[in-house]
């Protein structure tokens, strides 16, 4: 019997991803309405949006994200070392740890359980459950690349090396807390004052770094290239813009502290390690972008292409966006702004979302067995209609944040402020019901996803299949 | 520069950014081969994966090479101009404000002095004029709603319409008094009203005290009234008055004007006298400095009269 690949952790992590997808964009939605209609809380405590957009945030993030992580690095490194996956009872641990973490989360974070730092809201004792599945994770990912039959290792997973290892420090170092009691589920943070606030945006803009961005950009590297059936544009590119790239993002998070009790020195040095982040972060768009050359007319019939060029664009735009927000000029205009949402949403749905959808595309066909997607045409109008669902989410967080921050600070002739807070609140409506609108089409793409996916698993002919791993080419 | 507790940190910081440039500087010029030879030939580098995956040897766009390089130069010079090395606090001495009270101006300093240059001599002609001349005109009214649009709305409403726990500002009802010096007294040191809780003094007769209380106002619920009254002359009367009429210097509002600060139902004055209420207007004198009270007296004083 001829040895396959280790598909059955990836096919879990595939259908979680679509899963987590829906119900991460649903609080989305939800906590959207609740800014635009405020009685949507129901002077509920579980459904306020104080505690539902944390859930929001860790269910994209981590459960939705995280999952087409998991699935896809899991996918790319057997296939590009031509090794079963290292130690299987240790991945398959790390699939049902990572669940256990997000129901966990979904159980906790409502109650009010919560250690109050963005993005790393979990209480310890799941703190702890992520480092032990992360580990795991770890040992699996690099077992298999140390297994290799192949002599060198390919770019995808060199980014989603560097996303395992980094995600690991950035979790240990932000999450360190002392607990109350061995049994209570609260505990305060090692760090006080704004030393606290420098390591939470060390964490924070990391976790944009290299859990959305380096892991990300692992998967664009496979998938890519694959898809377009095209090598990769430059190995030269690639090779600077992964090492600038994983050691430059590192500095950027004091670009959150602009204009506090931060000192002047780390707000510079945030800054400019930001704006020298530009040229690393489009390495990868050109990279990306440019390995489709050759191969353009694809893009007309090939809607999980058309998912991964848009995505890549998306990509470019943010990262463009990000360097120019970090000016500390501009961001005494775009700080507390809705600006920030905007840039956040149009790096989450249009870069980390569209990428995933057209990675799952290409993925859950052959993890069953099948040559394509149930509906290629149901592909092509999901493409529309996220594409659609971005476009009026940021678009309108652009205008509604550049108008905040032009109200804020717009001054009468006697020195007084032109807009009390709440005429600025009044103001921000009709883009917050767009807002919500957006991700409302965005969603209604998901559910769309979810048929064509459960349409291709339970065709007649569909089946878990393992493929086999071919002889190693020299 | 005085953010660091020894002279070690300083260097260790410089020494890091320093390298960091430098080694981005060498990490993309070791790259660079081949950018400026057009005759380069670009083919795969005959490395292959997972059956058909290739990478071709095409070199480092020059434009993306330039922007690169440009970042890193603008970091360099914006490090020689800011602080951000170490010790060196940049070639214009600029710094966001005095954090570590040095007695140095930083741009929160300069830009307050200017605002001060600039208003203060309105402020000081308005501080000239007495409340009820400001009340008659326009521009110092107008300016006066804008201050309180700034700093008042958060409670009292930004039609000055009050909440429970509130005062409502419109009406002729004043817990500290209504006069042009007692709404600037409030304004500039605030006031802090304090209702003890009488809950275990009274046990069960806080309903006939509640009873009692309501009736100054014409209003009826369930309690013995004589009771209440007999409680009432013993423990409320030294702030409320005999008459309920209440007692400005106290703060201890009128009870018989069916006017209620927290709600008039017989459930919340009862829950006022059992757990007591603590009211606090905080002080604005100093952070607003007294021209600005002025004229927030000014327009306070317009809405009621």
């Amino acid at each position: 019997m001829q040895d396959t690949y280790n598909y059955t952790v990836v096919r879990q992590f595939s259908i979680m991803t679509v899963v987590w997808g829906i119900v991460g964009m649903l609080v989305g939605v939800i906590i959207a309405a609740q800014l635009a209609w405020p009685a949507l809380n129901f002077d509920v405590p579980w459904l306020t949006f104080s505690r539902l957009r944390p859930l929001h945030t860790n269910a994209v993030i981590f459960a939705f994200g995280g999952s087409a992580l998991f699935a896809t690095s899991y996918y790319v490194v057997q296939r590009t070392c031509h090794v079963k996956l290292f130690a299987p009872a240790l991945a398959a641990f790390t699939f049902w740890g990572w669940t256990l973490i997000i129901v966990l989360a979904a159980i906790t974070l409502p109650l009010g359980y919560t250690t109050s730092k963005e993005y790393a809201e979990l209480e310890w004792p799941i703190d702890i459950l992520i480092t032990v599945v992360w580990v795991s994770y770890a040992i699996v990912f690099f077992g298999t690349l140390i297994k290799r039959k192949t002599p060198h290792i390919y770019v995808a997973n060199w980014f989603f090396g560097a996303f395992i290892v980094t995600v690991a420090v950035l979790h240990l170092g932000n999450s360190a807390a002392l607990p109350v009691s061995m049994t209570g589920m609260k505990s305060y943070s090692a760090y006080a004052g704004v030393q606290d606030a420098m390591i939470q945006w060390w964490y924070g803009h990391n976790a944009v770094g290299f859990f959305l961005t380096a892991g990300f950009l692992g998967m664009m590297y496979y998938f890519m290239p694959k898809q377009a059936n095209r090598p990769v544009y430059s190995y030269r590119l690639s090779v600077v813009h992964f090492w600038a790239l994983a050691f430059t993002y590192i500095w950027a998070g004091p670009h959150h502290l602009h204009y506090t009790a931060l000192p002047d020195w780390t707000q510079s040095l945030g800054m400019i390690m930001s704006l020298i982040l530009l040229a690393p972060s489009w390495g990868g768009m050109i990279n990306g972008i440019m390995t489709l050359s050759g191969a353009w007319e694809k893009l007309r019939t090939d809607p999980i292409l058309k998912f991964l060029v848009v995505s890549i664009s998306f990509y470019g735009m943010s990262t463009f966006e990000g360097p120019m927000m970090s000016i500390k000029t501009v961001n005494a205009l775009s700080h507390y702004t809705d600006w920030t949402i905007g840039h956040v949403h149009s790096g989450a749905l249009g870069w980390v979302a569209m990428i995933s959808i057209g990675a799952m595309y290409y993925l859950i066909p052959r993890l069953f067995g099948k040559k394509e997607m149930y509906s290629v045409k149901l592909i092509e109008t999901h493409f529309w209609i996220s594409t659609l669902g971005v476009v009026l989410y940021i678009a309108a967080m652009w205008i509604s944040g550049i108008m905040q921050g032009l109200m804020w600070r717009a001054t009468n002739a006697d020195g007084t402020l032109t807009y009390s807070f709440i005429e600025s609140v009044q103001a921000m409506h009709p883009f917050y019901v767009t807002r919500t609108i957006g991700g409302l089409v965005f969603l209604i793409g998901m559910f769309l996803m979810a048929y064509n996916v459960w349409k291709t698993i339970t065709a007649s002919d569909a089946k878990a299949v393992d493929a086999v791993i071919p002889a190693p080419a020299h | 520069m005085d953010d660091f507790v020894s002279s070690f940190w300083p260097w260790y910081i410089f020494v890091i950014v320093a390298g960091s440039i430098i080694w981005l500087f060498y990490l993309v010029l070791s790259q660079s081969h081949g950018v400026k030879d057009k005759d380069h030939k670009i083919e795969p580098t005959g490395h292959k994966w997972d059956e058909d995956l290739e990478e071709l040897n095409t070199p480092l766009p020059r434009w993306w090479l330039q922007l690169f390089i440009i970042t890193n130069v603008f970091g360099l010079v914006y490090l020689f101009l800011y602080p951000g090395s170490g010790l060196f606090g940049g070639l214009l001495g600029w710094s966001s404000a005095d954090y570590r009270d040095t007695g140095a101006t930083g741009q929160y300093e300069t830009e307050m002095a200017d605002a001060d240059a600039q208003y203060s001599a309105l402020y000081e002609g308005y501080l000239k004029q007495d409340i009820a001349t400001l009340t008659a005109d326009k521009d110092a009214i107008t300016t006066g709603s804008r201050l309180f649009s700034t700093y008042c709305i958060q409670c009292h409403g930004s039609d000055a319409g009050g909440a429970p726990g509130f005062p409502n500002l419109r009406d002729s009802d004043w817990l500290w008094g209504g006069e042009p010096d007692q709404i600037k007294h409030t304004i500039a040191q605030g006031r802090i009203g304090a209702m003890p809780a009488w809950g275990a003094v009274l046990g069960k007769n806080t309903r006939d005290v509640t009873a009692y209380v309501l009736s100054m106002s014409g209003k009826k619920s369930s309690g013995d009234l004589d009771i209440g009254k007999e409680k009432y002359d013993q423990l409320c009367v030294a702030c409320h008055g005999a008459d309920g009429k209440g007692n400005i210097a106290l703060g201890a509002p009128d009870l018989t004007d069916n006017r209620w600060l927290y709600g008039g139902s017989a459930r919340s004055v009862e829950k006022s006298i059992i757990e007591g209420r603590n009211g606090k207007m905080p002080a604005f004198g100093e952070f607003l400095g007294e021209g600005k009270v002025h004229l927030l007296t000014a327009y306070v004083y317009s809405l009621s009269y």
